[in-house]
């Protein structure tokens, strides 16, 4: 390109809006010629404040590491003690977070439940019921109880080890369930009990309570049907952790699950994503706090999930006085969602391996997330079960590194003490300070 | 006849007896004195048992029903009968809000009326109210049968998929995408049949039917003030 | 969030027994309002004199002497009956708000105002609260109580319910304000006190203030439909009665019984077992988006319904 126009005037650049980006313009476009909002898988894309901000000290003059395998690291533990007559063990502290059949194909479903058995943990329903295929592979099922309650009965809630009561996820607090027609096949129409290839239009609240006055009563009922048999969750997103985890506790709940933005769902408006939620950095802290002030930490077990990717994110979440860890994204990858060997499928449908989140539409190729039969029939069960439970190995291997060099004979004995932060919105967040110094925003005591 | 003092056995120990029958049982007939509005009395039951509950109920009285006919000679509080997925429930005096949320199957019958949000989200069930519902009813209703003799608050089947709704009496106002239609011969038959099962004595062709309009099982744009 | 309870007496010779039934009404609601309760009571008027009711966290210290303290600002003889961390003050009629600006010097906390009207609210388990205030013995013509599951804010004294706004007015509530933040910062540019960041009290200020500027009871709680947002059932508490209002989407439970003795309001039908004739009362939910009044005054205000 000449940089002189035939009068010879230099030419500026071409220079490209902050605010209006390529990708934003595309979206007015999208919106002018449809008509309606965009609707997308998966959790917050854009750059947050995250478990990347923080680091760990590791061994030092005054803090001596353990040695590997001969000095043990454990990493099991307890969920739900406090009431239930079965508490959940689990052998690590990473659970698979709920995703429903309908989002899922039922061999997704299964593989999840081979990987999680192997590694000793749990999986979760999720807005769509429980199927044979969950129940018989995991050996360790959370029965989501949600305000759609689709396929909801008493015979699985039965079934199930633990149950999960959700006021919200991460990716869209205060939306329900979301399922477009062409994922509505006659197996999901037949357990939702919805026509055939509608679109499923979702409750956000419950439909029979309101407020923590009334879910107190809700878990009472589902403890007489269930015998006060096994530990009732509650799972909410990070909207406002002080008081929602005060109230889950004051409700009775035996576990409270928290999800930050970065977490996924199967589909929702992309504005809802972006635009509503914490990032998970934000939220643990003020739930510990709760927990803290009710005493009861450790008696109340908190699961953080919401972009969880590494043995790192889990051990930091531990740090921070989490009990567990949930993944629900990581965990799709490790099957081989979004996998690169299907590039030219998912350039054929106008994206990328890594970006492809329209899972809404059903088109997968690599048949996780769809109902499509030809194309779940390219997922192996047996082989994406070895592969989560692989992933959840190393997961759980990296954590316990980590810990080691920290000094930690237990997985649940780091503490922010054992971080620094590396900006300050992660200092101000995690509460810990900024790497080269004893401070953080907001510490009491000091001002600036 | 078995006669449980609630107030005296207390809640945990009446649910474990009830739950425990099955359906080979021989005590199918039993009584709860005392209630006093506790919530969760008779839930999670599955056995052809009948249990009369003397007076009024709290939340959640006969939850999750299924086999079982559960009466209570009084009034039952908010979500009575939630996610029942067979047998009966007829509740003498009226019905809380939330009346059968999410109900699978069965039968609810209301001698008196019933209050807002009756029928929420209901995916089979069969509600029939001598008097009035509330506003909000049927909302996001799947399938079953809502037959009101009274009237019907605002927003009738909101939102609602192929549940239907009988109303002899008025309707306040209409859900989103839920309008009167037909009431042919087949519907006065079934309506017929469905008043003689919960006992009520009503004239069929007396009723309007009521349901969606389908216009929002798959987006349009031009729906879009509906949403 | 909260339970709520209500009694309001027809039958002149249940007045002694007013607290007694309240304070059993209050206890059933334990379960949903763990955290703090609070009764408010009418009864007791005395021609030519207020009340006021007061809190101390030191109550030895700031109780002491304190008639004679005040007589000064109250310009006459001031009664003190100690009650635990509260006391009733039996003051000259006119001189509340002289007396007010003395107690706010001392630091001491009113709780109510009026002529008829005694707050009683503290942190603690309903039944805890009840017996340090010795509600159970307590006489009046009407009353409403409160146990709190604090959502939003603070578990303290002056975050319990009921709310004091106006002379013998009173609040309590269920269910969660969504706007209160804003309406908090309005109302206090207006002039109106609010002490505290709990939303129910920016619900009883809202009510202060549209009093003030010359709404009946019943017309405040109608414009409350349209500038309160969220989900609300109110009680409100009178000279001479109580009202009721749901908010239009009437999530919030609310119960009412009627019967020739009693007009009674629980949040639960479990608060309401144990009231004489209960089993033959009217027993009927508030429709949304109304609002619902009794007076014992014969000549009522905007929206009555019964009594």
């Amino acid at each position: 390109m000449n940089n002189n126009d035939p009068k010879g005037i230099p030419q500026t650049t071409p220079r490209m809006s902050a605010t209006f980006t390529r990708d934003v313009n595309s979206d007015i476009r999208r919106a002018a010629a449809t008509g309606i909002y965009d609707i997308r898988g998966g959790g917050a894309k854009r750059k947050l404040p995250s478990f990347d901000d923080l680091l760990f000290m590791g061994a030092s003059i005054s803090r001596y590491p353990l040695e590997g395998y001969r000095e043990k690291c454990e990493t099991s533990v307890t969920i739900g003690g406090l009431h239930a007559e079965n508490p959940i063990e689990l052998d690590i502290p990473i659970t698979i977070a709920g995703m429903s059949f309908g989002a899922l194909s039922g061999p997704a479903k299964e593989a999840l439940g081979r990987g999680a058995s192997a590694a000793g943990t749990s999986t979760t329903t999720g807005d769509g019921g429980m199927t044979p295929e969950e129940r018989t592979h995991s050996t360790k099922l959370v029965y989501q109880y949600l305000p759609s309650r689709y396929g909801m009965n008493p015979n699985d809630l039965r079934k199930a080890d633990a149950i999960e009561i959700v006021v919200g996820q991460g990716a869209k607090p205060g939306g329900g369930g979301m399922l477009l027609g062409q994922k509505i096949s006659d197996r999901v129409a037949a357990m939702r009990n919805l026509p055939k290839g509608i679109d499923q239009r979702s409750a956000c609240r419950h439909p029979d309570w309101t407020g923590p006055d009334d879910l107190e009563i809700k878990i009472l009922e589902l403890r007489e049907i269930t015998g006060w048999k096994v530990p009732i969750y509650v799972k909410v997103a990070g909207a406002r952790p002080y008081y929602d985890t005060t109230l889950a506790v004051k409700a009775g709940a035996d576990a409270v699950v928290l999800d930050g933005m970065q977490g996924g769902t199967a589909a929702t408006q992309d504005v809802f994503i972006e635009h509503v939620g914490q990032p998970t950095l934000a939220i643990v802290r003020p739930a510990v706090q709760a927990l803290q002030d009710l005493g009861m930490h450790r008696k109340v077990q908190l699961i953080l999930s919401g972009g969880i990717r590494s043995g790192a994110d889990v051990a930091k979440a531990m740090a921070l006085g989490a009990d567990a860890v949930a993944i629900g994204t990581a965990a799709l990858i490790a099957l081989g969602d979004n996998d690169p060997k299907w590039e030219a499928e998912y350039n054929a449908l106008g994206t990328t391996a890594g970006a492809y989140d329209d899972w809404h539409e059903g088109k997968d190729p690599a048949g996780i997330t769809t109902q499509d039969p030809e194309l779940m029939a390219r997922f192996d069960p047996v082989e994406g079960g070895r592969r989560l439970r692989n992933y959840l190995k190393v997961m759980t291997l990296e954590a316990q590194t980590i810990a080691r060099a920290c000094g930690k004979n237990h997985l649940h004995n780091l503490e922010p003490e054992d971080l620094v932060a590396l900006t300050m919105e992660a200092a101000a967040m995690a509460q810990v300070p900024l790497a080269g110094t004893n401070w953080y925003p907001g510490k009491p005591g000091t001002t600036y | 006849m078995q006669t449980i003092d609630l107030s005296k056995v207390g809640l945990r120990e009446t649910n474990k007896m009830l739950q425990a029958q099955s359906a080979e049982t021989n005590q199918t007939s039993w009584e709860i004195v005392n209630p006093r509005g506790s919530h969760a009395i008779a839930c999670g039951l599955n056995a052809p048992i009948e249990v009369t509950i003397k007076g009024s109920t709290g939340y959640y009285c006969a939850g999750m029903n299924q086999q079982a006919t559960v009466n209570i000679h009084g009034s039952a509080g908010p979500g009575t009968g939630e996610n029942i997925m067979s047998g009966k429930i007829v509740i003498e005096g009226d019905a809380s809000q939330y009346l059968g949320a999410t109900g699978q199957g069965g039968l609810i019958v209301v001698k008196g009326n019933a209050s807002s949000r009756c029928g929420i989200s209901m995916k089979g069930v069969n509600i029939v109210v001598q008097g009035s519902i509330g506003h909000m009813s049927a909302f996001m209703g799947q399938s079953g049968n809502l037959v009101v003799c009274g009237d019907a608050g605002d927003a009738l089947g909101d939102s609602c998929y192929e549940a239907r709704f009988f109303v002899r009496g008025k309707v306040k106002s209409l859900g989103a995408d839920c309008i009167k239609k037909d009431m042919r011969e087949e519907h006065i038959t079934f309506l017929r049949g469905l008043l003689d099962e919960a006992g009520i004595d009503a004239d069929p062709s007396e009723f309007t039917r009521y349901g969606s309009a389908r216009k929002l099982y798959n987006f349009h744009v031009d729906n879009a003030g509906a949403y | 969030m909260c339970g709520i309870v209500g009694l309001f007496l027809k039958d002149r010779s249940l007045e002694p027994r007013l607290g007694e039934m309240l304070t059993a009404m209050l206890i059933t609601m334990t379960d949903r309002g763990p955290d703090s309760a609070g009764i408010a009571i009418y009864g007791g008027e005395t021609p030519g004199r207020s009340k006021m009711t007061v809190q101390s966290d030191d109550p030895d210290t700031a109780f002491s002497d304190l008639g004679a303290k005040l007589q000064d600002a109250a310009g006459g003889p001031v009664n003190v009956t100690v009650k635990s961390t509260h006391a009733v003050l039996d003051i000259p009629a006119g001189s509340t708000a002289k007396v007010r600006a003395a107690l706010n010097e001392m630091g001491i906390r009113v709780m109510s105002f009026g002529d008829s009207l005694e707050i009683y609210k503290e942190v603690g388990l309903p039944k805890d609260v009840a017996a340090r205030f010795e509600l159970a013995k307590m006489s009046g013509t009407h009353g409403i109580g409160h146990t709190r599951m604090a959502t939003e804010s603070a578990v303290t004294t002056m975050g319990a319910h009921p709310f004091n706004t106006g002379p013998d007015q009173c609040l309590v509530h269920n269910g969660s304000l969504s706007n209160h933040n804003s309406l908090r910062r309005k109302l206090r540019r207006e002039g109106i006190h609010i002490e505290t960041e709990n939303d129910t009290e920016v619900g009883a200020a809202y009510l202060t203030w549209k009093m003030q500027n010359g709404a009946t009871l019943g017309e405040a709680l109608e414009s409350s439909l349209q500038d309160l947002d969220g989900f609300f059932t109110f009680v409100v508490g009178t000279k001479d009665g109580f009202g009721v209002v749901r908010d239009p989407i009437a999530c919030k439970p609310a119960v009412m019984a009627e019967t020739d003795q009693y007009v009674a309001f629980g949040s639960e039908y479990r608060a309401l077992v144990d009231l004489p004739g209960i089993e033959t009362a009217r027993v009927w939910e508030p429709e949304p988006a109304t609002v619902y009044f009794w007076s014992h005054n014969d000549t009522p205000t905007a929206t009555e319904k019964a009594a």
